[in-house]
């Protein structure tokens, strides 16, 4: 295995782009990337996403995004892993460099969700759940989630407000992000009162529906050049587990989050100790909390407890979403895990801005599809 | 645009049914107990007698009774309605045969979603602008359609008013200059054979409402020369009062410019008939000399600004019902279930 470094990140602002199509977010992102990395060519493109059939009538993003950015006749395709697509596109990317079939490629997750509305779009991501036990059945993923968190709620004694340090976090960090789709702070006062969408989540515990493109060049070894500030891949690792949530023989434990985790640890040398902030997939609060414990940050039922204490905000002993996270930077859900790595990348380049966690040099990021049913983490070193 | 000859309205009138249902009877129906307050209180419900073509009649009549001309001068009647009760067949007929003024006289129904009822002022300030017609009347009616439980269900009311415009020097209010804005925007359709119209949800904001709406008013502004703080009144139509704020707040009006025209936060979104609805209840309290900046929206998408300038016509004319005194006129329908009656929203066969 050859040794995968990231070199260029790029990404559109996180918003509803009425204006702009999965074409005009793809090839901005993804010249973004390869400016920043001083390329003018790549070998292959990895696209990640997840609605693009339907939600916008749109399958062949490999040859779509190839031909906006202008990188034809170079080889593409489609990773589709529910919400963990971004993260698999880069997954993927990575390995075709490791594997020395490509010496330097463009990975991008994308997605564009605000051309279609309400029901169309939950119906859209309900295609990640179990479709014969689950989403026919009319289970949405909010529905889902709200089953997951009831149930922490119930063994852990805890209760909705006790969620609130995440999202008032993610606002806090997301304010300060110029790409953000939400940068008004909220306070936990805020955050209790918020309405109910599908009882324990209320509207302040989820991440919005919005569009947004993120991208990174990665190449191996022998492509660095003197110019480049390259971040290391030092270990990734996918995983599975039931598609539907019946199939688990316990709710609460997220098991793609703690087997993803664990294999990049071992991969890369390095523990729970050793990271210096994680950006986590927090889609739903309770999957914040769930991520934090089951990648070895919080032990079993104590994440609330730690995150009252400030543990996971900045400054803290795991700084988590530290540009916002999906929560207030904004969940497109096929680039989230493409976000997370451009972000990572940021902070460990040491140009976060007033985001930046001071001397970061180990980052996890984790992108989670499908209710725990599949994952893809990435350890990335400085 | 201006007309070759000075126009402005001789008279005008307002309608709005009696019956309102709360839209916390709508909310208990769809919503859980945690929802967020809908955006206005109750909106107005059309009687079992009543269409857009009966409240037509009753707004025009009280325009023709205020304005004082001839029958025979009317050349022109146009509706403007997204809910006519004919799919094919012309309201605005019925409604010129019941004012006595056919059969030589102009007359169609005009669509545009919400500013159908302004569309129909253009083409009268046209019509009487080029010589053609003495008088053409033009009116904005609508018993808004909303589907079942969508967000529009809770806001989607029943109103309009009528204008008829004949040569300035009959006026009450002078229209100084007025414009167009339109763009292919989808943000709200009903296809040919659907039952309920459909909307882009968040997209209805800032790409439709307040592009078209800040668009066209500032274009207009640019155009007659005049300031935000020129007008004495400022009229907008009204999907809910919070994008009447902003957009009056982005322009550079206060509230005490636009609260006389906003009536949308006790009968809703008339649709074809909100701006003019408001314009009415301006002109219901207006005094001469007074200017009023006027700004109606279509979904689809456009918007119609007017400059008027009230002249000293105005008291001698103000007789009758007044917007207040149909809003005033109010009584709460028993519940959900009889709005769904009400409104033909039970399939009986």
């Amino acid at each position: 295995m050859n040794d995968v470094f990231i070199i260029g990140a790029g990404q559109t602002p996180v918003a509803e782009h009425w204006d702009r199509g999965l074409r005009e977010l793809g090839a901005t992102a993804i010249r973004k990337a390869m400016a920043d990395a001083g390329v003018e060519t790549v070998d292959a493109l990895f696209v990640g996403n997840m609605l693009g059939g339907a939600v916008n009538g749109q399958e062949n993003l490999g040859a779509l995004l190839a031909d906006a950015a202008d990188l034809l006749p170079a080889e593409a395709w489609k990773v589709e892993a529910a919400c963990a697509s971004g993260g698999a596109a880069v997954r993927a990317a990575a390995m075709s460099v490791a594997a020395g079939i490509h010496q330097v490629v463009v990975a991008i997750g994308i997605e564009k969700m605000t051309d279609a509305v309400g029901d169309k779009i939950a119906a859209g991501l309900a295609t990640a759940s179990d479709g014969d036990y689950e989403a026919s059945h009319g289970l949405s993923f909010v529905a889902l989630s709200a089953l997951m968190m009831r149930r922490y709620m119930h063994e852990m004694s805890a209760s909705r407000e006790d969620f609130a340090p995440f999202a008032v976090n993610a606002h806090k960090n997301a304010a300060l992000n110029a790409n953000a789709m939400f940068r008004e702070p909220i306070s936990a006062e805020t955050f209790a009162r918020s309405p109910l969408v599908a009882a324990p989540i209320g509207v302040l515990d989820a991440a919005p529906v919005c569009d947004g493109a993120a991208a990174v060049v990665i190449c191996s070894r022998e492509f660095l050049r003197g110019h480049h500030r390259p971040v290391r891949i030092a270990a990734a690792a996918g995983a599975t587990d039931t598609i539907g949530l019946a199939g688990r023989p316990d709710l609460l434990t997220l098991g793609v989050a703690k087997v993803s985790a664990e294999k990049a640890y071992a991969a890369s040398g390095f523990g729970p100790k050793d990271i210096d902030f994680f950006e986590a997939h927090d889609a739903f609060t309770i999957i914040t909390a769930m991520s934090l414990e089951a990648c070895g940050f919080a032990p079993r039922g104590e994440a609330l407890k730690r995150a009252a204490h400030g543990c996971f905000s900045a400054g803290g002993c795991i700084p988590v979403s530290t540009f916002g996270g999906l929560k207030a930077r904004g969940h497109p859900v096929g680039a989230s895990g493409t976000y997370q790595i451009v972000e990572a990348t940021t902070q460990l380049r040491g140009e976060a801005g007033p985001n930046q966690v001071p001397g970061a040099r180990v980052a996890l990021t984790q992108s989670i599809g499908g209710h725990g049913s599949i994952a893809v983490a990435h350890i990335l070193e400085a | 645009m201006r007309p070759n000859r000075e126009v402005g309205i001789a008279g005008y009138g307002a309608y709005v049914p009696r019956l309102r249902v709360r839209t916390a009877d709508i909310s208990n129906a769809w919503r859980s107990r945690s929802a967020a307050a809908p955006a206005v209180a109750e909106k107005s419900v059309p009687g079992p007698d009543e269409d857009v073509v009966t409240m037509a009649i009753e707004a025009a009549r009280t325009a023709l009774d205020r304005a004082g001309i001839d029958l025979e001068d009317i050349g022109a009647v146009w509706v403007g309605t997204e809910s006519k009760p004919y799919a094919v067949k012309p309201s605005a007929t019925i409604v010129a045969e019941a004012l006595g003024v056919t059969p030589h006289v102009v007359a169609a129904d005009m669509e545009f979603a919400c500013k159908a009822g302004s569309e129909a002022m253009q083409a009268a300030v046209a019509f009487v602008g080029s010589g053609m017609v003495e008088a053409a009347l033009a009116i904005g009616m609508d018993t808004a359609q909303s589907k079942p439980g969508d967000a529009l269900e809770y806001t989607a009311g029943c109103g309009g008013a009528a204008y008829l415009f004949c040569d300035a020097s009959k006026a009450i209010a002078v229209v100084e200059a007025s414009i167009s804005h339109v763009t292919d925007t989808p943000d709200f359709f009903r296809r040919e054979t659907a039952h309920y119209p459909e909307h882009g949800s968040r997209f209805t904001g800032e790409p439709s409402y307040f592009r078209h709406t800040l668009a066209a008013s500032r274009k207009l502004l640019a155009e007659v020369g005049f300031e935000a703080k020129d007008f004495a009144h400022a009229v907008f139509h009204q999907p809910v009062p919070k994008f009447v704020e902003k957009a009056a707040a982005e322009l550079g009006f206060s509230r005490e410019q636009y609260k006389t025209g906003l009536v949308a936060p006790r009968m809703g979104n008339a649709y074809a008939g909100s701006s003019l609805l408001g314009l009415a209840a301006v002109l219901d309290v207006a005094k001469p000399g007074e200017r009023i900046f006027f700004c109606s929206y279509g979904s689809g998408a456009g918007s119609d600004a007017f400059c008027f300038r009230v002249t000293e016509r105005i008291n001698e004319r103000r007789r009758g019902a007044t917007v207040l005194n149909y809003l005033d006129r109010r009584r709460v329908v028993d519940g959900y279930g009889q709005y769904l009656r009400l409104r033909g929203k039970i399939r009986r066969a």
